[in-house]
């Protein structure tokens, strides 16, 4: 097939097989950046546009623009242009840039709250029918759940779960499309489809022939959207620019069906520098236009908009969409997976200016090249916009052809997806275990009643006991919860296109989360090596504790709180996976925040570890702010400490650093940073780091004059963001996060 | 002789150094010094009783050897206080560390070069030479002690080719005069072994200390330097062909 000149290997051609292909054909590249092409006219032409738009959308309060008539779908808009003269990847979600589309089959108390929010109002019609005609996810959730999970939910012990949003962390196999082109997909599925029809009409397989049969149609409604736009995929990419043209059109059509919490892009880089390769050594285009075209696919990215309700947006700030690449890493045969493709998508943050979208991520060895390596850290340093992740510790779990989903969790492309199931606030646990389970805010029962601790100073075996009864207990509602939510997904809101772009047969996680971890650790320490006083009020619950005598909390590198928090991780897991899962998924969990940290500090009364009421917690799995006290390298050694077997869905940690701190000058930081990336990324090291380097004089000046910064970037747990979309309190958390000083 | 294991007396740790040594290094800051330097930032490690642990050679190594993957570009750097006031402890440390191939540097002023400080630069890869003051008048008012012994220590370490950074705190109306830089360039751009000198801007993030301390801070109304005056000091080693940041 012409489609396919140049290419080798065979394995591809026979099957859905896109690693093989990779692996056949990609060029490794250890040299360095000095090849990288600056902006071309048509890419700063665009930009000006856009940074126009971006303006507009600022001062109408984040949001630009709303299509309140039309429901969204694949199919829903007619094609829309920034420029359509000096566009080279085409392609938006409505007919307008940054105008948002609705998605009332999640929640429509949800969107309406997000649209009176706005300024706009729900379409009677609409509301009409998702109210009397057309059951959403979240009636099908409400439905469902029982007065324990209610209950768990509204006091805050369980939080954030995807019950009136749609889910995401599905990653389509966006690459096959550029690859087989549309007409082989379909035949694929089809095939398969004919093939499921065993003996027994069981649950099971009605489920999964009715998916298959949707996913047929989105694959059609996907060659509707793309001719509309004037393009035949039904043979696969001829050229680069067919390609990121083609992988745009699918990640473009997974968000007009869904606007679920994340949509990862998977692992495209290396993929596309086959492409490239072939038509740089075929003269059919130069490294300017190689640039261009990544440069534009990228941008087009950083334009997907969402629109959430304020309850939403206080878990997760800043309209994330977590467009999340992952780039590099090594490959199984021990050559790099680093190409030139992957310079020019960092090179994006240069060409484009600082953005938090998409959620770059680099996939940590260390055989990674050198150049590779220094170049990172020089982004890193200059733009704050990178996530890093363990490859050495991923790679024998997930393979070579892995991708971060979402935030920081691992899925193999095509072949896994996962049920996101959000995370559960372990030092209200811990409170609920000295308080009988009445909750130490409201008063209200909220576990099935038992004795509450009556002694006034804190006895640690007493403590454990009821601690981990209480773990127990909401170990069992949270799997019911998380599984009734899938149930209702698949059932009300099934994401046909990103599945379709998936093997028929798939695995599946189903992801569990712990916030709060470093101060129920440090609590259980207290308690068990300082003295912990308990203050009660006149109902008798604990409002708040006096420690005398010292310990060691987590962050200082110190074995026995290291343990203590890698044993907590260990027991919630174990009553987790006690539990049968929604369609026969392997639980896992993740130690990660995003935002909510502040959210769940005031929900959260004072702990036996002295953080006080209402205080934030720390961001993830990071150790509470200002108590470790031994350097940075101690705690991310506790951090690493944290069992990656039970928590492969991710554990978070946000380091910030003043750039002197880091180092004397621009060629140390950067060596510094590599030092602290190759020590933590050890193989049996930590997961994930975030990396900012800025002054804190920069942020607190950003606070008062955002209309200076309006591209300022910074990691949060689990994303990148715009430092002014955040509320003041996050802004502020932030900055005292931050490592100023240097020794 | 004493008998059994050395202990060091150390006042903290730093795992993640960034400025003292080239790389991302661990930090040992001994307690106990016999300068009294006006501007320093850290006079809570004056007094050798007011260590806060004493440990041996054998469980300071141990309390980085977990961290070592983040110092393979680094190494270790032992800073104080003085840590040559200790130099038993010290040779012992460094030696096990040379034992685990992991880099060794110092911070010191060069107090003497006693036998046991000899000894010490036998296992040492680095001096950090805090060199602080060219005129013996002055380095006297600054520091509390004559300049001979750092001189002499310098001219040991060219002598036996140890490489070498100089550190010059840069305070204004003390040390940021140009003649002083100009004949402490010279002298510096005498010793072969010199990789570098590191012109540090005099600060004042220890003031809080000296309050806690009820130590009088002498320098309270002296402020940072400028950057033109930091960059002009930086010229002045420059154009005596000496390697500067």
């Amino acid at each position: 097939m012409d489609c396919w000149n140049g290419f080798k290997g065979s394995l591809w051609k026979s099957e859905v097989n896109v690693r093989d292909f990779i692996q056949e054909n990609y060029t490794p590249y250890e040299g360095d950046e000095a090849f990288l092409a600056l902006p071309t006219t048509a890419t700063t032409g665009l930009t000006k546009k856009v940074s126009a738009l971006l303006e507009l959308e600022r001062e109408h309060n984040g949001v630009y623009d709303v299509d309140t008539e039309t429901i969204s779908s694949i199919t829903s808009h007619k094609p829309g242009y920034i420029d359509a003269n000096l566009e080279k990847i085409v392609g938006l979600q409505t007919d307008e840039p940054l105008k948002r589309a609705v998605f009332p089959k999640s929640s429509l108390g949800s969107l309406e709250d997000a649209l009176v929010h706005y300024g706009y109002s729900l379409n009677p019609k609409m509301k009409e029918i998702y109210s009397k005609y057309i059951k959403t996810h979240n009636e099908g959730v409400k439905a469902a759940y029982t007065p324990d999970i209610r209950r768990a939910c509204e006091s805050g012990l369980i939080t954030g779960l995807p019950e009136n949003y749609g889910r995401g962390r599905h990653i389509g196999d966006y690459r096959r499309v550029a690859l087989y082109g549309l007409d082989y997909l379909i035949t694929q599925k089809e095939s398969e489809f004919a093939l499921l029809e065993p003996g027994e009409m069981t649950n099971e397989i009605i489920q999964q022939r009715e998916e298959l049969s949707d996913q047929i149609r989105s694959l059609n409604e996907f060659g509707i959207m793309c001719d509309s736009y004037g393009f035949d995929i039904s043979k696969p990419a001829k050229t680069a620019q067919e390609a990121v043209q083609f992988i745009y059109f699918a990640i473009l059509a997974a968000a007009k069906q869904h606007d679920g919490v994340t949509i990862s892009l998977g692992r495209t880089s290396t993929f596309l520098d086959i492409y490239i390769e072939r038509d740089l050594k075929n003269n059919v285009i130069t490294e300017d236009e190689a640039q261009e075209l990544i440069d534009h696919f990228i941008m087009k990215l950083r334009l997907f908009r969402f629109l959430r309700s304020p309850e939403y947006n206080e878990l997760f700030s800043g309209d994330p969409t977590w467009i999340t690449e992952s780039l590099g890493g090594m490959g199984v045969d021990g050559r790099t997976m680093v190409t030139k493709t992957s310079f020019r998508y960092l090179h994006t943050l240069y060409n484009l200016g600082v953005g938090p979208e998409p959620n770059l991520t680099i996939l940590w060895s260390e055989r990674l090249p050198d150049p590779w390596k220094e170049y990172s850290a020089k982004v890193s340093i200059d733009t704050s916009s990178i996530q890093y992740e363990n490859d050495d510790l991923m790679r024998p779990e997930y393979g070579d052809d892995y991708a971060i989903s979402g935030c920081v969790g691992a899925l193999e492309l095509g072949k896994a997806t996962q049920h996101f199931g959000a995370r559960i606030n372990m030092p209200k646990a811990l409170l609920y275990a000295i308080n009988g389970g009445r909750d130490e805010k409201t008063g209200i029962q909220v576990t099935p009643r038992f004795e509450p601790i009556t002694s006034e100073y804190l006895d640690f075996e007493e403590v454990m006991d009821k601690f981990l009864q209480v773990q127990k207990w909401l170990a069992g509602i949270y799997v019911q919860a998380v599984n009734i939510i899938h149930y209702m997904h698949d059932k009300y809101a099934y994401e046909s296109f990103q599945m379709s772009l998936h093997d028929l047969q798939i695995k599946r996680y189903e992801t569990f989360g712990i916030a709060g971890l470093s101060i129920a650790v440090d609590s259980l320490m207290a308690i068990k090596n300082a003295k912990v006083k308990v203050i009660r009020n006149t109902q008798g619950i604990a409002v708040d504790f006096e420690i005398s005598g010292n310990y060691i909390p987590f962050g200082n590198s110190d074995e026995t709180t290291d343990r203590t928090a890698a044993e907590l991780t260990r027991t919630f897991y174990r009553f987790i996976s006690t539990h049968k899962m929604y369609r026969n998924a392997k639980p896992t969990m993740s130690i990660l925040t995003i935002t909510s940290n502040i959210v769940y500090g005031k929900m959260t009364g004072a702990t036996p570890c002295g953080r006080p009421a209402d205080a934030p917690f720390s961001p993830g799995a990071n150790p509470m702010n200002g108590r470790d006290t031994n350097g940075s390298v101690a705690s991310l050694s506790s951090v690493s400490e944290i069992p990656y077997g039970c928590a492969c869905d991710g554990i978070s940690y946000t380091f910030a650093i003043a750039p002197p701190a880091l180092g004397k000058e621009a060629a140390a930081r950067q060596s510094n940073l590599v030092s602290l990336l190759d020590g933590y990324f050890t193989p049996n090291g930590g997961q994930h780091l975030n990396v900012n380097v800025f002054d804190k004089s920069l942020l607190v000046d950003a606070m008062e004059h955002p209309e200076k910064y309006p591209h300022l970037t910074i990691r949060v747990s689990g994303y990148a963001v715009n430092f002014i979309k955040l509320t003041k309190e996050q802004q502020l958390d932030v900055i005292s996060r931050t490592v100023n000083d240097s020794i | 002789m004493e008998k059994g294991p050395i202990l060091g007396k150390i006042h903290s740790f730093e795992s993640f150094g960034t400025v003292d040594g080239p790389g991302l290094r661990f930090v040992v800051f001994m307690q106990g010094c016999a300068f009294r330097c006006l501007y320093c930032h850290n006079p809570d490690t004056f007094e050798m009783d007011k260590a806060s642990y004493e440990l041996t050679p054998l469980e300071v190594l141990q309390r980085m050897q977990k961290f070592l993957p983040y110092y393979r570009r680094g190494g270790i750097t032992v800073s104080g206080g003085e840590p040559m006031l200790q130099p038993r402890f010290i040779k012992e440390l460094f030696e096990i560390c040379k034992g685990e191939g992991i880099h060794t540097a110092i911070d010191t002023a060069g107090i003497s070069l006693s036998e046991d400080v000899r000894d010490v630069l036998n296992y040492t890869d680095l001096v950090l030479l805090d060199l602080k003051c060219i005129d013996p008048e002055i380095h006297l008012i600054l520091t509390d002690k004559p300049l001979e012994p750092t001189l002499d220590f310098a001219k040991y370490l060219a002598e036996k080719e140890i490489p070498t950074w100089i550190r010059y705190v840069l305070v204004p109306g003390m040390t940021d005069r140009d003649d002083l830089i100009e004949k402490h360039a010279e002298f510096v751009a005498g010793l072969k072994n010199v990789v570098k000198v590191e012109v540090l801007p005099f600060h004042k993030l220890g003031e809080k200390k000296y309050e806690t301390l009820g130590i009088e801070y002498k320098l309270k109304d002296v402020k940072p330097p400028s950057q033109e005056r930091i960059d002009n000091a930086k010229n002045i080693y420059k154009s005596k062909g000496i390697v500067v940041n």
